[in-house]
C-alpha cells in the first residue's frame, strides 16, 4: 500500500477529514522552503503538495504566480525541488505529492523524472496540464516505480471522464471546487458538495477538494463531505507576508494548526 | 496524381509527434465542445458561404499578388511576387481567422470573446469582428507590446474592445496567452477564446490554418495566371505560424515548390536574444501543444527577443514542427537589423510599408533571390502593413 493510501486509510479509521497543504518549492528560498515543509508536517498536515516552479503557470492565480517568480529567482527548478524533497524526506514521513506543469516533467524525460522522484521519496504526482488523454506513457512510468498518479477533476469534467479517472487515478482524486485559477476566496464554492456527490457515484477513491479554501471554517465545511481539503494560495500568501520577518516558521505553524484543528471527526 | 503529403491531424490533434491537447482539466471539455462545433461548421455550406461573403465584401478579398520588379532587380533578379495581405481590411491576414472564429462563437452561443495579441494585429482583427457581430471583446496584451504597438492599442479601444495589459514574464505574447487562458478557464461557460495563431491545443492549429488557407488558395491561382507556372519558393515569416500555414497549405502537394518559414533571429542566436525556435529550441509542451520551444534545462521557457512583437514568441505552431520533421518545409531566420533593412528597402523601392514581421520574409526573399538568380520565381506572403511599426522604425530612418 502506498504512503498516500495508508494515510487515507488511517483518516477513515479516525473518522476525520485530512488536511493537504500546497507550497511552492523554493519560495522564499530553497532552505526555508524545506524548513516550511518540515513545519507543515509537524503542525499536522496529512499530505504535502509541493509545487514545482514553472515560468508559465497558466492555471495559477496571482498569489502562486508571484511565489513561482520568487522561487525561480531563488534558484528553484524541478531538479532543485526533487533534491529538496530528498532532504525533507529524511525527517518527514508525511506523503509528498509533486504538483507540476507538464513541461518540466517532459524536459527531464518521463522515466528520468519518475526515477528521480521515486528516489527522492515522492509518493504521488499531479501534472496540471497533462490530462488523462495525454498521460498514457506517464502513467506507465509512474506505475513502474509505484508512484501515485493524482488526477484532477473539475466542474466541467463529464461523467464519462470521471469514470476514466476513477479507473486510472491512484492515491486520491483532486476535485477543483470551482472554475478558474488557484486563489483564496471568501467562501467555499456553491456546488462543491454536489460535485463531490457526483464524483462519489463513480468511485471509492478518496477525494480531496481544493481551489479557494483558506479558512478553518472552509476546511470544516469541506470536511463534512470530502475526504480532505487542500489549502494553497492562502498559505503561500502567508509565507510571502511573513518571509521578511523573524517568525515565518512560527506563523506557518500557527496557521496550519488552526486549519488542522478544523479536521474533526465526523458523525457517521 | 500525387499522394497528398498530409491533410489533417489525427483525432487526438497530433501532426506526427507534434500537437495534442495539453490543457488543465477544466478546459478539456470546452476544447471538446469547440472541436465538435468546428467540425460541424467546417463543411457547412451556410457557414462557409457567410464567411466567404464577409471575406469578399468586408475584408476585400481576393487580395492581389503583385510583382515587385524594383525589389526584384535589387535582389539579384529573381522575380519576387508579394501576396498583399497588407491590403485586407484592418491591414493583416489576422482578419481571415478572426472573422471565421467569431462566426463560430456566435454559432456556439458565446457572446463574450477573449483574445491575446502580440503585435496588436490579431487584437485589432478580433475587436473588428466583435464590433461587426455585436460581441463583447477583451484583449490581453503584454505591457511591453502595448508600448511598442501603441497605435494598435488605440485602434482596439476605438473599436470597443477592452485592452488589458499583462505585466508578467517577458510582458509579450506568451504572457498575454497565459492571461487569456486564465480568463477562459474562469469564464468558460460564457466565453469563447479566439486564439490568433496556429498554436495552442487542438483544434486551434487546424482551425486557424483552415481559416487562413484562403491566402494560399488565391495566391497559387494568381501566380499561375501571371507567370504560367509555380514558384521555386514560397516565403513567409513565422511567429506562431498562421500566415505561413495559410500560404503554404495550397502548395503542400507541389513538392517542387520550396516552402520556407522565416523566424526572428533577433539580435543574435543566443539565449534571450532571439525567437528562432528551430535554431535554439527543443521539444516541449507550452500553452496546450507539444512542439519546438525555447527552454532551459529545467523546462522553463526562455525569454525571447525580436524587433517585431508578432514573432517574439517561444514556441512554434505544431504543424510547422511537423512539416520540418518530414522535410516538407525548411526554416531560416532573419536578424532585427536585416528585417529593418527589408522594411526600408520595400518602402523606398516599392512604396509599401510592410509590417516588421513581414519584413523578415522580405529580407529573406532578397537573400534567396541572390542565390537563385533571375530565372527563379519567389512568392512572399506580405502578411501585414507597417503603419503600426512607424514608431519603432522612426529611430532607424534618416531624415531625408
Amino acid at each position: 500500500m502506498s504512503r498516500i493510501a495508508e494515510t487515507f486509510a488511517r483518516l477513515r479509521t479516525e473518522g476525520r477529514p485530512g488536511l493537504i497543504t500546497y507550497t511552492t518549492a523554493g519560495d522564499p528560498d530553497l532552505p526555508r522552503s524545506a524548513e516550511i515543509l518540515k513545519a507543515l508536517a509537524r503542525a499536522g498536515a496529512d499530505v504535502l503538495e509541493v509545487g514545482v516552479p514553472f515560468s508559465d503557470p497558466l492555471a495559477d492565480g496571482p498569489v502562486i504566480q508571484r511565489a513561482t517568480e520568487r522561487a525561480l529567482a531563488a534558484g528553484g527548478s524541478m531538479r532543485a525541488t526533487l533534491d529538496m524533497v530528498a532532504e525533507v524526506r529524511r525527517e518527514v514521513s508525511t506523503p509528498i505529492v509533486i504538483f507540476s506543469y507538464a513541461n518540466p516533467i517532459v524536459r527531464m524525460g518521463l522515466d528520468a523524472f519518475v526515477d528521480r522522484a521515486a528516489d527522492a521519496g515522492v509518493d504521488g504526482v499531479l501534472a496540471l496540464d497533462l490530462p488523462i488523454e495525454e498521460a498514457d506513457e506517464f502513467r506507465a512510468a509512474m506505475d513502474r516505480r509505484g508512484l501515485d498518479n493524482i488526477i484532477l477533476l473539475s466542474p466541467t469534467t463529464t461523467d464519462a471522464r470521471i469514470r476514466k479517472a476513477a479507473e486510472l487515478g491512484r492515491g486520491f482524486l483532486y476535485g477543483i471546487s470551482r472554475l478558474g485559477v488557484t486563489g483564496a476566496r471568501a467562501t467555499v464554492a456553491t456546488g462543491a458538495e454536489d460535485m463531490v456527490r457526483r464524483i462519489r457515484a463513480f468511485t471509492t477513491l478518496p477525494l480531496a477538494l481544493g481551489f479557494g479554501i483558506s479558512q478553518p471554517e472552509h476546511v470544516a465545511e469541506v470536511g463534512r463531505y470530502a475526504d480532505a481539503a487542500v489549502v494553497g494560495s492562502a498559505l503561500v500568501a502567508l509565507i510571502a507576508e511573513a518571509s521578511s520577518g523573524p517568525d515565518l516558521i512560527a506563523r506557518v505553524d500557527a496557521y496550519v494548526r488552526s486549519l488542522r484543528a478544523a479536521c474533526v471527526p465526523q458523525q457517521a | 496524381m500525387q499522394t497528398p503529403i498530409r491533410r489533417d491531424p489525427d483525432d487526438r490533434g497530433y501532426f506526427g509527434p507534434f500537437g495534442g491537447k495539453y490543457v488543465p482539466e477544466t478546459l478539456v471539455e470546452p476544447i471538446e465542445e469547440l472541436q465538435r462545433a468546428y467540425y460541424e461548421v467546417r463543411d457547412d455550406v451556410t457557414f462557409q458561404s457567410e464567411l466567404a461573403r464577409l471575406l469578399k465584401h468586408y475584408v476585400g478579398r481576393p487580395t492581389p499578388v503583385y510583382e515587385a520588379q524594383r525589389l526584384s532587380a535589387a535582389s539579384g533578379g529573381a522575380r519576387i511576387f508579394l501576396k498583399r495581405e497588407d491590403l485586407t481590411h484592418t491591414g493583416a491576414h489576422k482578419i481571415n481567422n478572426a472573422l471565421g472564429q467569431a462566426l463560430l462563437a456566435v454559432r456556439m452561443g458565446k457572446r463574450r470573446i477573449v483574445a491575446e495579441t502580440g503585435a496588436g494585429q490579431h487584437g485589432v482583427a478580433t475587436a473588428t469582428a466583435c464590433a461587426l457581430l455585436g460581441l463583447e471583446c477583451h484583449v490581453y496584451m503584454g505591457v511591453d507590446d502595448m508600448a511598442r504597438q501603441a497605435l494598435n492599442v488605440v485602434r482596439m479601444r476605438m473599436l470597443g474592445a477592452d485592452v488589458i495589459g499583462v505585466d508578467a514574464g517577458s510582458r509579450t505574447l506568451k504572457d498575454a496567452i497565459n492571461e487569456a487562458m486564465r480568463d477562459w478557464v474562469t469564464n468558460v461557460t460564457s466565453t469563447y477564446y479566439l486564439l490568433g495563431s496556429a498554436l495552442g491545443p487542438h483544434p486551434y492549429p487546424l482551425m486557424v490554418r483552415d481559416f487562413q488557407k484562403v491566402i494560399g488558395r488565391e495566391a497559387r491561382q494568381q501566380i499561375l495566371e501571371q507567370t504560367g507556372r509555380l514558384p521555386e519558393a514560397v516565403v513567409a515569416c513565422v511567429g506562431g505560424g498562421s500566415n505561413a500555414m495559410g500560404i503554404f497549405d495550397a502548395f503542400i502537394d507541389d513538392t517542387g515548390v520550396r516552402l520556407i518559414g522565416v523566424e526572428a533571429g533577433g539580435e543574435r542566436i543566443e539565449k534571450g536574444k532571439h525567437a528562432a525556435r528551430f535554431a535554439g529550441g527543443s521539444m516541449g509542451v507550452l500553452q496546450g501543444t507539444r512542439t519546438f520551444v525555447l527552454q532551459d534545462e529545467d523546462g522553463n521557457i526562455e525569454m525571447t527577443h525580436s524587433v517585431s512583437a508578432g514573432l517574439d514568441y517561444a514556441a512554434i505552431g505544431p504543424e510547422h514542427a511537423y512539416l520540418r520533421h518530414i522535410g516538407r518545409a525548411e526554416y531560416g531566420y532573419i536578424s532585427d537589423a536585416e528585417a529593418v533593412e527589408g522594411f526600408k528597402t520595400l518602402a523606398k523601392l516599392e512604396g509599401i510599408l510592410p509590417a516588421l514581421e513581414s519584413s523578415h520574409a522580405i529580407a529573406y526573399a532578397q537573400q534567396l533571390g541572390r542565390t537563385l538568380g533571375p530565372s527563379a520565381i519567389i512568392l512572399v506572403n506580405l502578411s501585414g502593413r507597417g503603419d503600426k511599426d512607424v514608431h519603432t522604425m522612426e529611430k532607424y530612418v534618416e531624415n531625408r
